[in-house]
């Protein structure tokens, strides 16, 4: 199923709903690339609080999405990714990089706050 | 060449379900789930359900990667009087030339064939492979309920 993406000020979130196929993973990629464009967004968070899996093409694809948005100009940040979905990661050697990660919603929310004010200062 | 023995479909003690057909990734959704969904009523806890649910996607991604199409079976055993899960992945594609290399440690998939075997072998108790080049592939895990 295809996951809702919703607006909030300058941030996009895409909120999963469901266990997602690997078309479904892609369909999110390529919907979030064209929604920063639309919207002008300066951050996408993507919530994966209800992934019970997150397997090696599910890892992989949630890194390709924060590397497309980093190269739209916008920050990412993966949020919900539950304690034991981080153990098995580990155990599988599955890593996020230097994909940005936070707790919840609303940590991730924050984080892209702190980012976009460090942003604004830095220009003036 | 392989390694370890071949897993029996006899084995005594184990209770298996219909194979669950592997040809798409929604067929990956639908085993971890059916595999969650047998741990779970087996009594496994929820770090352990997370565990068996990606090793199963793991296997069941490997089989449509390599293989196209396959099956896996799911089924019930007992250790010692414990209950536990075992997984077949089987399908009938390239095999694996070198299997000792396909299961050499290392985290990256830079090392290792990059299969994810050496992962999945992390998240199970027992794990076991037959795999010849032309005679397709067979990985057998189990995990034991603590």
């Amino acid at each position: 199923m295809r996951v809702p993406i919703l607006k909030q000020s300058q941030y996009v979130i895409a909120s999963i709903q469901s266990a997602l196929s690997d078309e479904d993973l892609l369909q999110l990629r390529d919907d979030l690339a064209q929604t920063v464009g639309r919207y002008r967004s300066r951050g996408v968070i993507v919530d994966v609080t209800v992934l019970d899996v997150m397997d090696s093409f599910a890892v992989r694809t949630l890194r390709a999405i924060a590397h497309m948005i980093r190269l739209r100009g916008a920050e990412t940040v993966i949020v919900g990714i539950q304690p034991e979905v981080a153990f098995a990661m580990v155990q599988l050697g599955l890593t996020l990089e230097d994909v940005t990660t936070a707790l919840d919603l609303e940590e991730g929310l924050a984080h892209l706050e702190r980012q976009t004010a460090a942003g604004a200062a830095h220009v003036k | 060449m392989s390694s370890n023995r071949a897993p029996r479909r006899d084995e005594p003690g184990v209770v298996e379900e219909p194979a669950i057909a592997i040809s798409s990734s929604g067929d990956i959704v639908i085993a971890r789930q059916r595999g969650r969904a047998l741990a779970a009523g087996l009594g496994f806890s929820g770090s352990d359900l997370t565990l068996i649910a990606t090793a199963i996607s793991e296997l069941a991604r490997n089989i449509i990667e390599y293989a196209t199409t396959g099956e896996v079976i799911l089924g019930q055993a007992g250790k010692n009087g414990r209950p536990g899960i075992v997984i077949v992945a089987r399908d009938e594609g390239p095999g694996i030339g070198d299997v000792a290399k396909a299961l050499s440690a290392g985290y990256s998939t830079g090392q290792g064939l990059g299969l994810g075997l050496p992962g999945v072998r992390r998240l199970m108790d027992e794990f076991e492979i037959d795999s010849e080049p032309g005679h397709g592939t067979t990985v057998t895990v189990r995990k034991w309920l603590r």
